[in-house]
This record gives structure tokens, sequence and C-alpha cells, in this order.
């Protein structure tokens, strides 16, 4: 008789335990496909770099086709990423001309985040596609406004309103920041060193000045940092690596 | 009775003996609850896990030396901030800058940024309860704790409690803080800064004094029931009138407005239509679009946003405001940011007809409005009065409302207790605001807070902005804040002071603190250049930088006004710092000149931004100096080559740490450069 009241007592605890530890049922989508394609594609909005759990300047926009490659109405996308980055909307069907559009807060961390969007095909399959995004953390984001002021009016090819390009007017052609298959190769100290003391220090072009006087050491840190974060191919620090033992 | 109590006592705990045992044992296991909850608490949890993530690592042994120099609970305290946070318990890595590569909280090495955990904790950041030492209660919102964690997509909000001057690495808080004055917020809602200022608003909405002068019921109609129908950058919110609700707004502005003497002209000379390429050009040359967009056919929006946009102008002024405008603006608005250019009588007809022909046929086509009734005005009235539009605009007969809304000091740290969520909406603060600025009305349809047109990324800034409004912002020590820089109420003096009023210098220059950044600071502009090249100037803007898009327009000065402007900047505006004539203008000896020109193409390459040879170099960056000999001082062009930034702050010319008789050679070889006809004159 105790044993059974030992028992009921018992069963009641795990009961109220596991009452208190269950999770609420994660988001269902209420959304009913009305149309179903082949594949989904990026139609704009990929390669943007923005701030770690910023919302991107341009929404993602996403276009699924049938096997035909014609626009798909009503078809069902949903998009999923790295831990941190978020949604608005996470999902939803594609409108008349076949496109949805989702505006994208990146994770915390600063770095590439592959993103994903997925439609399901009328034979219930997945089919997907992966779009990156860059994320600038603090640091990068200075060296993004200090390469806006001072480097980009040579290194970048394209012209704003605010700035025109000078890069079309230098015979030896300074690098694009992006183009990883050069700057990859130089070390930190090199670029350092180009920086503060003029493209003559490291044998390049003498039209580049040195910054060395005018930017600070954290400054041309955070310029170096964002190089390496928006470079394509992406860089891996060759220094010190600690590998798995 | 006493039987049936032992036999109650004994169904209920048996035999005295087995229940003696019985409590003793749940004694001994309560005993054993605190120790065994310290043992088995999270953040043991954590710790063991960050034990086995680093021992596979190389730098095994350095890492875990540096954690089992504090294990255990750790603690930030750090009384002057009120900060006592143990977050670095479980955040172990934090400090690990080899950690770089981990991404699984929350083992992370925290991004670089300029302060140190030891100086600021974390809480000042990322706010959360910084003692709790669960991660429950350190980072959601629970009973006794209402602080959850910071998204990170505010975060630089937390930076704006004590840095209250811009940033270079917090862009999102800078274009909040821009937003909260360019939307006008701050005409209606209060935000008294720790310093004791108030922030002020940036758009100056035009007054509704004389606005049937301006304009037609019919527009106003169509304008109040969607801004952004007319011109998509409309700051103007959408108050989501009805139909009949606009009619009555409309009818009451147009009766309440009284005209004003010399602010409309009709053109009775010339009643052919003009050439309409010949305004398109001197709208061109006036460089109107360096303050005014226009949307192209494309969609785009090109141009400046220091004035309206003026796609479908034509749809909304009438012409013969226009032209009394064009002639000279301050007649109708004394304060507006735009110049008088002195126009002439021709080039009024043109800009008039030319800005008449932006319209779009559909704007007011669907408006027809019946003859206003009393009625109807009285009502408009109650309407305006209701919705605070005197808030922003200037209305005849309604005074401005004081504190129309909420005062929003401390909005960052408001007690959740005062706020009414909406259903399903995460309850924080963030989230609060972010979805009050997005829909406004949400929140209940009768309530006056209008629907801006805003980006998601706007949205966040003013977020962004509004959160570092904090208690702690407040009641910081001053001596611990970084503050911003006290706006200018500078004034020049006399006539040269009206004539500055006139052309709105300050729309775009700054002077002495006060002013725009479209165009160079002048407040050294006198110990700059000379007083020939500037006369000339001011008569007739050149181009000293040929890349750039905004532009010097012309305000066709009398010879008089030129040389009174002359007259004043090089005498008012100088710095202490030299002698404007303590270099010559020219008789440099040709060896140190053609030291100087050496100097320019080889050592320091200034060919790279700058062009003195047209035919050779193609520098587009900085100004062109095929005449800067006859434009600047040569004791400034030498002490600007010293020390570019000391001399105009932030400018982009790099310092070269260059030597003295580098900087005399460079100034001797600048200083020849005296414009076309004149070098060859010196050869």
């Amino acid at each position: 008789m105790m044993n059974r009241r030992w028992r009921a007592l018992f069963v009641a605890s795990i009961m109220l335990l596991s009452a208190s530890c269950t999770r609420k049922p994660g988001p269902t989508s209420a959304l009913k496909p009305t149309g179903f394609g082949a594949a989904v594609a990026e139609s704009s909005g990929g390669k943007q770099v923005g701030a770690t759990g910023m919302v991107l300047a341009q929404p993602m926009v996403v276009q699924v086709n049938d096997d035909q490659g014609t626009a798909v109405a009503g078809a069902l996308v949903e998009f999923s990423g790295p831990a941190g980055v978020s949604f608005d909307p996470p999902s939803g069907l594609t409108d008349s001309s076949g496109q949805l559009s989702t505006n994208v807060a990146l994770g915390g961390m600063a770095g590439r985040y592959q993103l994903t969007a997925r439609t399901t095909t009328k034979a219930q399959k997945a089919a997907d596609v992966k779009i990156e995004e860059i994320a600038l953390g603090y640091q990068e984001q200075v060296g993004f406004q200090l390469d806006n002021k001072y480097c980009a009016r040579c290194h970048d090819p394209e012209s704003t309103a605010e700035r025109v390009s000078n890069y079309d007017n230098l015979e030896v052609k300074p690098h694009p920041f992006t183009e990883g298959d050069t700057l990859n190769k130089m070390t930190d100290a090199d670029l350092t060193a180009i920086i503060g003391h003029g493209g003559a220090a490291l044998n390049k072009s003498a039209l580049m000045p040195p910054y060395g006087y005018t930017l600070s050491k954290t400054e041309i840190e955070a310029l170096i940092a964002y190089i390496r974060l928006i470079s394509d191919p992406p860089y891996h620090a060759s220094g010190t690596v600690y590998a798995q033992r | 009775m006493k039987n049936a109590l032992s036999s109650l006592w004994r169904t209920l705990f048996g035999h005295p003996v087995r229940a003696f045992g019985a409590v003793s044992l749940l004694l001994l296991i309560s005993l054993a609850i605190a120790p065994a909850k310290n043992h088995f608490s999270e953040w043991r949890h954590y710790q063991k896990q960050y034990l086995a993530l680093i021992q596979s690592r190389g730098d095994a042994v350095t890492l875990q030396r540096h954690f089992h120099e504090h294990d255990g609970i750790q603690q930030i305290w750090l009384p002057q901030l009120g900060v006592v946070d143990r977050c670095t318990t479980c955040h172990v890595g934090l400090k690990e800058a080899s950690l770089a590569d981990v991404s699984t909280q929350p083992f992370r090495r925290h991004p670089v940024i300029p302060h140190t955990l030891d100086q600021f904790g974390c809480v000042m950041c990322h706010r959360g309860q910084g003692p709790a030492t669960t991660v429950e209660e350190a980072h959601s919102s629970t009973l006794a704790w209402e602080q959850p964690i910071l998204p990170a997509r505010y975060v630089q909000s937390s930076c704006g409690q004590c840095h209250r001057a811009p940033l270079t690495g917090t862009p999102q808080l800078n274009l909040g803080r821009t937003l909260l004055g360019r939307y006008g917020c701050v005409h209606c809602h209060t935000i008294k800064l720790p310093d004791g200022s108030t922030i002020q608003p940036t758009d100056d909405p035009p007054s509704l004094e004389h606005i049937a002068d301006k304009t037609t019921r019919e527009w106003i109609y169509a304008w109040l029931k969607d801004p952004q129908a007319y011109a998509v950058t409309a700051t103007m919110p959408n108050f989501k009138l009805s139909d009949p609700d606009a009619r009555d707004v409309s009818a009451f502005l147009i009766a309440d407005s009284t005209p004003l003497a010399g602010d409309t002209e009709s053109d009775l000379k010339n009643q052919k239509a003009p050439d309409p390429t010949a305004g398109a050009s001197l709208y061109g040359e006036s460089f109107c679009s360096s303050c005014h967009a226009v949307q192209n056919a494309a969609g785009n929006v090109v141009g400046g946003d220091v004035g309206p946009e003026l796609t479908r102008v034509g749809n909304k002024v009438k012409p013969e405001w226009l032209r009394a405008w064009l002639r000279h603006p301050r007649v109708y608005d004394s304060g507006t940011a735009m110049p008088h250019f002195r126009f002439t009588d021709p080039q009024l007809t043109l800009l008039t007809s030319f800005l008449g022909n932006k319209t779009d046929s559909d704007l007011l086509a669907n408006v027809h409005l019946d003859a206003a009734t009393p009625e109807q005005i009285a009502h408009g009235k109650l309407l305006v009065t209701e919705y605070g539009c005197a808030s922003c605009h200037e209305i005849n007969s309604i005074k401005k409302p004081d504190n129309f809304a909420p005062e929003l000091t401390r909005i960052g740290s408001k007690p959740l207790t005062q706020v009414i969520f909406l259903p399903g909406m995460t309850h924080a603060i963030p989230d609060y605001i972010a979805a009050k600025i997005r829909q406004p009305r949400s929140f209940g349809a009768a309530l006056k807070m209008p629907q801006f047109s805003l980006a998601p990324a706007q949205v966040d800034a003013l977020t962004t902005a509004l959160l570092a409004l904090t208690d702690r912002a407040h009641d910081l020590p001053m001596a611990l804040t970084l503050p911003a820089k006290t706006p200018s109420n500078y004034q020049p003096a006399g006539k040269a002071g009206r004539l500055m009023d006139d052309m709105a210098c300050f729309t775009c220059h700054t002077i002495n603190g006060r002013g725009g950044d479209l165009a160079p600071d002048l407040s050294w502009e006198g110990s700059s250049v000379q007083r020939q090249w500037l006369q000339a100037f001011l008569k007739n803007p050149g181009t000293l930088r040929p890349a750039l898009i905004r532009r010097m327009p012309r305000f066709n000065l009398s010879d008089d006004d030129a040389k009174e402007l002359t007259d004043y900047i090089m005498t008012a505006y100088q710095t202490p710092e030299f002698d404007r004539d303590s270099m010559p203008a020219s008789g440099y000896p040709p060896a140190r000149v053609e030291q100087g020109k050496q100097l320019f193409y080889s050592k320091y390459a200034c060919q790279s931004c700058h062009i003195v040879d047209t035919k050779a170099d193609k520098g587009y960056i900085g100004p062109t100096l095929t005449q800067v000999g006859s434009r600047l001082n040569a004791v400034w062009i030498y002490h600007w080559l010293k020390d570019p930034q000391a001399m105009r702050s932030g400018t982009i010319e790099p310092n070269r740490n260059m030597s003295d008789e580098d900087a005399r050679a460079l100034t001797a070889f600048l200083m020849t450069q005296k414009g076309p006809g004149k070098q060859e004159a010196k050869k």
C-alpha cells in the first residue's frame, strides 16, 4: 500500500517535472502552396555586405521556376540560415511573378553567412538555393567606413553620386578589395606596410600614398580585418593555426 | 478516539520507527539538495563543456591555464558604473584570441571592440541581468528581472549611452539619431538629452499660413491621402484620413490661409511657352539637383535631399507662386534653406515653365471637391487640432501644442509594467518601440500617431537611437560621457551677414561650427585663398573638382555684393595659426621650383589625385591644381602640406610627414601654377 503511495508520488513528480520542461511546439507553416516549381533561384539581394545582427539594406528575393524555367506563382518558399539569422517573413508563397522577397537580419558573429531558400516540388522533394551574405563586426565596420572615405576612390572601379572612381585613370590598376586571388597571398604585415608606407614600400605602384601618418594603428588593423572578410575567394589566416590534435 | 488517531497515523506513516527512518532519510536528502544543485548547476555544465572543447586544441595547455586561474563563478564588479556581471562564468572564452574559429556559444571569443571587459563589463552594452548565474535569468525577462538581453541588431544603442557625438563604428546609431530630426519625430515627442539640451528637428516643415497662395485644395487633399504618392522621398507621414476627413482638412487649410503680399507674380510678358531644353539646361547649370531630387523613368530617385523632391512639382505649386518663389524665396519663407539665385526675368520664365511641366496626370485625376461648407471647415479645424498638425506646421488660427505626444527622454528604460503589448509580441522594450514605429495604429485604430514610410533598416536605426535613451545614460556621471559637439548659433554680422543668409551659404558650408556638410568648411577661408580669385569665384564659380557632381551654383551676384562678401571672408575667416601674407605669391628661385616639381611627381606622387599638367596627369580625386598659384596663399599651401587635417579636419589628403624643406619646395612649385596662359608667360 505504501509502495503504491510512493509510486503515485513519484509518478506525480515526474509528470510535474516533465510538464514544466515541455517546450512550445515549433511554428508550423500554415501556408498551403497553390503552385509547385522544380527549382528556386536567387533573383537579387545576394552577396550583400551588412552588419552583425542588422537588417541587410536590400531584401533577398528568390524566384521559383518550373522545369521549363517559367516562373511559378503560389509556390511555398522557406528560408533558413545559421543560428542568429532571422527572416521577415521566414516563409511565404511566391507572387504572380514567381518571386518572394524577405528581409534578412544576419547573426551576431562577423563573417560569411550561407542562407538557404527552399521550395517543395510536386513530388514532395526539396529544391533549394544557397545565397551568401557577409556580416561586418564592429572592427570590420570601422574598416568599411575607412575604405569608403580613403581607399574606394581608387580601389573600387564603381562610381557613386558622391564619389567618382579614379580607377580607370590609373595605369597600374589598384586591386579591388574583394580580389582574394591576389590579396589573400599577402600577409597582414605586407598589407600594414603598404597602407602605412605606401605602394613603394613593397615595390608596388608609387601612386599609392602612405597613410601611416593619417590613420592610427587601430584603424589600419580595422581596414585589414575588413579586407580579409570581404575577400573572394574567402581568406584563411595562414599564421599560427591551432589545429585539432 | 486515540485509537482512531493512531490508526490514521499508521495508515499515513506506518510504524513510528519506520517513520523516523523515513523522515531522517528525507532530511538527509534535503540537506544534499543544495550541494547537488551546485554540482549540477548550469554554469558548471558549461565550464565542463568548455574544458572538453579546448582539450583537443593545439594550445590546450595555455587555454587550460587561463581557465584554471579563475574557475568557479566569475564576477566583474565596477561600482562606478553599477556593474556586477557574472556573465564570464559561462562565457569563458571571451578573451581568448585563439578561439576566433569557435562559433558555438557561450564559448566564442568577443569580437574586437575598443573597450575591454574589465573596464566596462557586459551589461553596459548587452543589457540582461549581470548577477544571474543561469541562462534563463541572465538573458530573458523574468518576473523579478525585466531587463532581457539586447538583440544584436540594436547593440549600437549601448554606445550611444556614453557617446553623444557620432562614432565611425556605429553607423546605425548615427543614422537613427539623424532620422529623429529628419522625420520630425521630435516635433511631437520631446527628447531631452542628458546634457540638458533637447533634440531639434531638422526637417523644416513648411508654414501653412499662406498655403492657398502656393497650392490648390485638390493637391492638399491628394497629399493628405498619400504623401508618398506625390513624392516617394516625402518625410510627411500618412495620417490615414478618410475621404471626408481629408476633404474637411483641406477645406480648413485653404480657408485659414491668408494672402501674403509679393508671394505670387504672373508672367505677363511671355505668354508663349519657352524652349523646354533651355529650361532643363538652366536647371542643370544652377545645380538644382545638388539639393533637389527627381525620380527618373527607371524609378530611381536622383539628386540631393536638402530640398523637396520635384518629380511632380507641377501638380503642386501654382505657376505664379513658383515664379515669385524662384525670384526671391525669402519673401514666402524667411528661414528657407533655398538660396536667392537672382535669376533674370527670362530665366524665371524658363525655370517656371520647366518645373511646371513636371506633372503626373494620374495624381489629381480622381480628386473632385465641391465648394467647402462652413461645417466642413469647422470639422477640418477640429481634425487639425486633434491630429496636432500645428506641432510641425505653422497654422494661422491654431497654436503649436506643447508636449503633444509622450516624452521619450527615458524611453529605453521604460518599465514593462507601463507598456501595453500586442498579443503575440515579445514582452521587451526593443520590440515595443520597433512595432510602434513600424505600425503605430496597430496598437489601436483611434491612436493619433501617423504611419511613417520607413525602410526596415530605418526602423531599426530609429529603435537603436531611442534605446540609447536609458536611465543609465541619464544617470552616468558627466565625467564618464563623451559629449556631443555643442551646436553653434554663429551669425555673421552686417551687410555680408545678410548676403550670406540671402544666399543660404550655411545650407552647404559650415562656418565656425554652424552649417551643412555638402561643401568645404569656410572657417579659415580668408587665410586659404587669394582675394582676387575669391571675388571672381563668387561672381562665377568655376570647377575645382571636375569629377564632382554637386557643385557651387552661380548666384548672379553684383560686383558690389561680390566685393562686400570677399572683404568679409578675407577679414573674418582667418586662422590664428599664421599670417596669410608671410610667404610671397611669386618670385621663387627656379632651382627650388624644379626641386618641388621633382618631389611632386616622384617622391610624393601627387599626380595620383591631382592634376597640374592637364595632358599628362589623371588625378581626378583632389582639386585640379593648374591654377592653384592664383587661387591659394603660399603659406596656406605650406601648412596644408605639413598637416592637412590640422587645416581642415576630416580631409582625405594623407599626412605625408613632410620635412620643412620638401614642403617649401613643393609650395614654390605649386605657386608657379598660375593657370592657363599665365604659366607660359612665366617661362
